[in-house]
């Protein structure tokens, strides 16, 4: 039998790449001691496990620091190996990571980052750019109930501490509606199907109060 | 069933260097194709629709795209005896993490030395302070893995080819601020993958100048 286990997550309640590591190590059935930063204050902890970066997430396991979430993702799955989050098959890991790639990189920028620093018409613009983007992801679900096929995993996990419950959030703080139902069923029925899991479920930042925080994101990012 | 192998490529891509190193590495049998980025072919535009880049590695007709997502798909999908990630969770995961600094941080303030005017000399500096980051966790090993030769050596290697446009665009010289590095890419260079896979210094740099009208 094993020695109590270290894990020990420095985040931030509203930081999707924070929530996204919680819903992992829940999923895992994971037990872990959790250390809440805060942006404007970051903990000597903070800045001395990640001082390249500055940023949560920050997993300590028995005294290694692992960081960045999606190669914390990748390293929960591979230490603990029970509800595998990541495809088996290398093709199909390949196009979850490729996907997670853009939620990550092309979705947030189009979807939150230059849309904070744009005019409204400059905003429908990038909408339309992100709904484009997203598109990939709506039909990478036709005929599953998650991206992981009939279980959550990786992208659903990336995925969804990204965009429904964080850049959605973001979207209606600025008043912007840029997912609908009709032109993104599977994308919305995958969201259903999200909420009904436990893991997740616990996971998502509380509505208003995020709604309120992306729109402070916004003003930091346009003040920047 | 032999499996087909296609790499759509550009010879100075810094990226698809990387592709053609785990290739090489793992002894995979592939076929190279230049593509020219002014007419992108019809099989480039179909197989990386999201984003028409290159590199893109066809394998049995399915696209892999992505340089260290295509070195991943490589180890994963041809293990044999060099595996190019280590295979402890904690290892793979530190270098993950630095082929993701890479890819955050070198090409986005390298490009600005020669592609942006009037950066040259904040993005010279910054530039160099990354490599000195790079410098500082190579320390005194073989490789970044240590002995064996992997990951983030792939990652980074590619851009050696391009240290001559850096040091002359930036006026800068990175064999003098990075000893420890130029020694490092040098190590690489002696083995074959890589240096089949670079192109010549001089070559990168004269293309680069002549696509800027200098030469």
């Amino acid at each position: 039998m094993a020695e109590k286990e270290e894990v020990k997550l420095l985040g931030i309640w509203a930081s999707p790449f924070s929530r996204r590591i919680e819903m992992a190590l829940k999923l895992k059935g994971i037990p872990y001691d959790y250390v809440e930063e805060i942006l404007e204050h970051k903990s000597p902890l903070l800045l001395a496990l990640n001082p390249i970066h500055k940023k949560v997430p920050v997993l300590v396991h028995n005294g290694k620091t692992i960081l960045e979430s999606q190669v914390l993702l990748q390293y929960i799955d591979e230490t603990w190996k029970q509800n595998p989050i990541l495809p088996e098959d290398p093709y199909e890991r390949s196009k979850a990571r490729f996907l997670a790639k853009l939620v990550d990189e092309q979705i947030i920028t189009a979807g939150f980052v230059s849309m904070a620093r744009a005019d409204e018409k400059g905003r429908e613009a990038l909408a339309e750019q992100t709904r484009e983007l997203i598109m990939n992801l709506e039909k990478e679900l036709v005929g599953k109930d998650f991206f992981g096929g009939k279980s959550v995993g990786f992208l659903d996990l990336v995925a969804g501490s990204m965009i429904p419950f964080c850049l959605e959030r973001g979207w209606e703080g600025m008043g912007l509606k840029v997912i609908t139902e009709e032109k993104f069923p599977e994308y919305s029925r995958w969201v259903k199907n999200l909420e009904k899991v436990e893991a997740v479920k616990d996971c998502i930042p509380p509505r208003e109060k995020h709604v309120e925080h992306m729109n402070y994101m916004g003003e930091r990012i346009r003040s920047a | 069933m032999a499996d087909e192998v296609i790499l759509l490529d550009l010879w100075a891509s810094m990226f698809g260097m990387r592709t053609r190193i785990a290739l090489a590495e793992k002894k995979v049998k592939y076929e190279y194709r230049e593509e020219d980025l002014e007419n992108k072919s019809s099989l480039l535009l179909e197989m990386n629709p999201v984003h028409k880049k290159i590199p893109v590695l066809i394998h049995n007709g399915k696209s892999v795209c992505e340089s260290l997502i295509q070195v991943e798909y490589i180890d994963e999908t041809w293990p044999g005896d060099n595996s190019l990630l280590p295979s402890d969770p904690y290892q793979r995961a530190h270098a993950r993490f630095w082929g993701d600094f890479i890819d955050k941080k070198v090409n986005v303030t390298a490009r600005r030395i020669w592609a942006t005017k009037g950066e040259e000399q904040e993005a010279s500096n910054e530039l160099i302070e990354i490599l000195k980051t790079l410098e500082a966790e190579l320390g005194d090993k073989h490789y970044f893995g240590g002995e064996t030769f992997g990951y983030v050596d792939i990652a980074l290697i590619g851009f050696y080819s391009w240290f001559g446009v850096y040091d002359k665009f930036g006026n800068i010289s990175i064999e003098s601020e990075c000893s420890k590095l130029i020694a490092w890419a040098k190590r690489c260079m002696q083995r074959e993958s890589v240096a089949k896979a670079l192109p010549e210094t001089e070559k990168v740099t004269t293309f680069i100048s002549q696509c800027l009208g200098l030469e």
